[in-house]
């Protein structure tokens, strides 16, 4: 286990007007880590992917929970875990190759395949009928010369 | 979230602004589909640089415009897009099918 050295739980329903709320609300918590402008809207796409599809996905018909967990782990890891009760997904390695969605045609299938490019981790863990997490990381670079 | 016009012969320019994600993309592909079938350009143009934000459904509206300007045989181009949108774009590959700029 990495050490913890901060964290922030918010627990808030799936409607898409926080989805902007989320995306930002992160980017704020790992700016304690001082990123680039570059890696914070990696952040802000990634979680944008994550608990978007959370409101898309999981909870097609009636609002539900959404969870986003956020963490700051030794390393300079940032740590993004966000967890729906949802549908869940029968094949978490079929969702994740590209181009693959069961949306309609406002979806590209794209979603996963930003998440593992924006950020160097990606974990997908699923039961179909109890609820998906997505759980990734990403490195911030110390930037020489900034804070300390 | 808006999206503004200006059109000249075949050629129209939408300006989109804003965030791009599932909350705001449906307006926006709606408003787009609505121009494109009352103006039919020869000649699409979407100017991007007052976009803050786009994910991957910012991805459904540009393809659904490649879609419709493929089937009266036009064009469509993107511009002054940001960094950050930039690099979804590449994610997904788009960069290969549209001009970005
Ligand atoms: N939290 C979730 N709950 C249930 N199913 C999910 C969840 N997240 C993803 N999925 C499933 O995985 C598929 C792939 O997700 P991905 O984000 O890659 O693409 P998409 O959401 O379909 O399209 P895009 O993200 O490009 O708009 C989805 O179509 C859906 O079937
Ligand atoms: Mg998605």
């Amino acid at each position: 286990m990495i050490p913890i050295l901060n964290q922030a739980t918010l627990l808030f329903p799936s409607k898409s007007s926080n989805e902007a709320f989320a995306r930002t609300t992160a980017a704020c918590f790992a700016a304690q880590l001082d990123p680039t402008l570059d890696e914070i809207g990696d952040i802000k796409t990634a979680v944008s992917e994550a608990v978007t599809n959370v409101i898309v996905h999981a909870y097609p018909t009636d609002l539900g929970v959404v969870t986003l967990r956020l963490r700051i782990l030794e390393g300079r890891l940032f740590e993004v875990m966000v967890r729906d009760k949802g549908v869940g997904i029968a094949d978490v390695h079929r969702a994740r190759e590209p181009l693959y969605t069961t949306g309609d045609d406002s979806r590209s299938g794209m979603g996963f395949t930003i998440m593992e490019s924006f950020m160097d981790y990606l974990r997908v863990r699923s039961a179909p009928g109890k609820g998906t997490t997505v759980t990734m990381r990403k490195r911030i670079a110390p930037r020489p010369g900034a804070g300390k | 979230m808006g999206i503004g016009l200006v059109q000249e012969g075949g050629a129209l320019t939408v300006y989109l602004k804003g965030d791009i994600d599932h909350h705001s993309a449906r307006s926006i592909m709606l408003g787009l589909d609505r121009e494109l079938v009352a103006r039919s350009p020869r000649r699409l143009a979407v100017d991007m640089g007052e976009v803050s934000f786009m994910d991957s459904s910012g991805l459904a509206v540009v393809l659904r415009g490649l879609r419709r300007m493929e089937e009266v045989g036009g064009e469509i181009a993107l511009c002054r897009v940001p960094d950050q949108a930039k690099k979804v774009f590449a994610a997904a590959g788009l960069d290969k099918l549209i001009s970005i700029t």
